[in-house]
């Protein structure tokens, strides 16, 4: 279980202080299906970082599995079994996606067993396994190899930020697939997304709206309103 | 051969082994020769007049390989050597070189290598030269490499030059005079911490018709050190050249570079790239939700970055 409590962001915008989010508390089921949308600038990407701890609230509290997680850093969220998957993935300059997969292990695993994560994200081994994960690679080529550095982690919740921005047809449909098998493993997944494709098959919907909850519940209740734009 | 303990990570470090290799070689440690081999396509021979050797390939010599590291020992041990090789028509050598200094006194210790290559027509050589220092002595490791390559028509060199680690002071010098057809690729890999220094020069002269250089300089300044990085292509024919610096600065270190294109002829295409800049904070994050400590990212993108 996931539980955020009043969660609050602030910016210092030109002197003044700007709420990015405002009290936000939620809870989230584990092995759900739980989409998070809203217009630009609603506060949703905040949210997800503050979950994974790439950002810290200004209040509030986040409990994982019961545990008070606020202050823990980033790899300790990881290392309790949160992944998150960036909206625009990381490049570097030297790290190869084999490097990326083993760190995403933990060890040194076989060019094999990495090999068959860039499979599932529809990647040749041969032709990406040590290539460098830098500018050189498509949009399309560093999201699916992104997706396959989060899936490599197994984790108990996975948060995907906004995972349809820049990607093929093909990586979005196998994006379902992947969602759909985090399901079946009951693992629990969090989705930042416009996407109706994506909020459908969501067991509930959040929408945020100017750093607050405007509404949640499931797709039926939702996604016709969502649609007309009157969320 | 007989090696002390330090001599013996030296060659590990710099040439991957202390084992006599296969193929033709010079061990050298402390100025002298501890071990020299020809082969029937390779000669080693010293030179007689300045410390050093005149290896020769033959025309047509094919997949061979020929070592020659340095290992200096010595507290305070000051030299200067000078290898010329001299490579055949339709050649293609690999050449390991590369120098570590250990050095446990108050001294400084200093190697100064002189290396050049006459490359033949149409020959490949690949040159792979890693330095290295280490030693609990308050004396310097100083390290100052000259490379001159020479290219004939057709004829292409790899450099792979590489700084691993504790060289306190150098000064690098590559210097390259390319012919018609021929090709020459650098790779250059640095890392200075500390206060160490670390000057880093190329001025390469695309002479010949359809010659081209690509120029590679990664490097990682760390605590202290000072980095200076200065690269200058000169297109004096129909070329192309391009040269990339590319450095990572932290902690309270300063790298300059100086990169210059002197395009003699309205049909040269050079291009320069320089980039300096921290480690970025998303690459650190990433590796960090994978599992990674902020400290192990780090590592894992300097080593990644200088692989």
């Amino acid at each position: 279980m996931l539980e955020l409590k009043d969660i609050s962001y602030e910016v210092k915008s030109g002197g003044s202080r700007q709420l990015i989010l405002d009290h936000i508390s939620l809870r989230i089921k584990p092995g759900s299906f739980t989409v998070i949308t809203g217009q630009n600038g609603s506060g949703k990407s905040t949210l997800a970082e503050i979950i994974m701890g790439i950002k810290t609230p200004t209040s509030g509290q986040i409990f994982w599995q019961g545990e008070d997680i606020t202050k823990l850093p980033v790899t300790d969220r990881a290392k309790k079994g949160i992944a998150f998957s960036f909206q625009e993935p990381v490049k570097f300059k030297g790290i190869t996606v084999y490097d990326l997969l083993n760190t995403a292990s933990g060890e040194l695993i076989s060019k094999k067993e990495a090999g068959d994560y860039l499979k599932t994200v529809g990647l040749s081994p041969e032709d990406y396994l040590l290539r460098e994960v830098n500018s050189k690679l498509s949009g399309g080529e560093l999201k699916r190899i992104e997706i396959a550095s989060v899936l490599k982690r197994n984790a108990d919740l996975t948060i995907f930020d906004e995972p349809e921005a820049g990607i093929d047809l093909w990586s979005f449909d196998n994006l379902t697939k992947i969602f759909k098998m985090a399901k079946k493993n009951a693992h629990t997944t969090i989705v930042i997304s416009h996407q109706e494709r994506i909020l459908k098959i969501a067991d509930e919907i959040i929408v945020l709206s100017h750093g607050k909850i405007a509404s949640c519940g499931t797709p039926e209740k939702l996604l016709p309103q969502i649609v007309k734009g009157e969320l | 051969m007989n090696l002390s303990e330090a001599e013996k990570q030296i060659f590990c470090e710099v040439s991957g082994d202390f084992q006599i290799p296969e193929g033709a070689y010079n061990f050298r440690v402390n100025g002298k020769s501890v071990g020299r081999h020809s082969t029937k396509n390779i000669d080693v021979e010293p030179k007689t007049k300045k410390s050093g050797l005149d290896i020769y390939v033959k025309n047509d010599t094919k997949g061979e390989q020929v070592h020659i590291p340095v290992a200096i020992s010595a507290t305070g041990l000051k030299e200067a050597v000078y290898n010329d090789f001299h490579i055949g028509d339709n050649a293609e050598v690999t050449i390991i070189a590369g120098c570590g200094i250990y050095n446990c006194g108050g001294q400084d210790s200093v190697h100064n290598g002189i290396h050049r290559f006459y490359v033949g027509k149409n020959s490949k050589i690949k040159y792979i030269e890693k330095h290295y220092g280490f030693g609990p002595g308050s004396g310097g490791k100083i390290l100052n490499p000259t490379t001159e390559v020479y290219l004939e028509k057709g004829a292409s060199a790899e450099l792979f030059l590489e700084q691993i680690k504790g060289v306190d002071s150098t000064v690098r010098k590559t210097i390259a005079e390319v012919g018609d057809s021929a090709k020459l690729l650098v790779t250059e890999r640095l890392m200075t911490h500390s206060r160490q220094t670390a000057e880093s020069s190329y001025e390469v002269a695309l002479n010949g018709k359809d010659s081209t250089a690509d120029i590679a300089s990664r490097s990682i300044a760390q605590d202290y050190s000072k980095q200076l990085f200065k690269a200058t292509i000169a297109g004096n024919n129909k070329c192309r050249g391009h040269s990339a610096c590319d450095a990572i600065i932290m902690d309270e270190a300063s790298v300059h570079a100086i990169p210059a294109l002197d395009a003699k002829t309205k049909d040269a295409e050079l291009i320069h790239e320089a980039a300096i800049g921290k480690i970025a904070g998303d690459q650190i994050t990433k590796l960090m939700t994978l599992g990674a400590t902020k400290k192990e990212a780090e590592s894992k993108i300097i080593n990644g970055f200088l692989r």
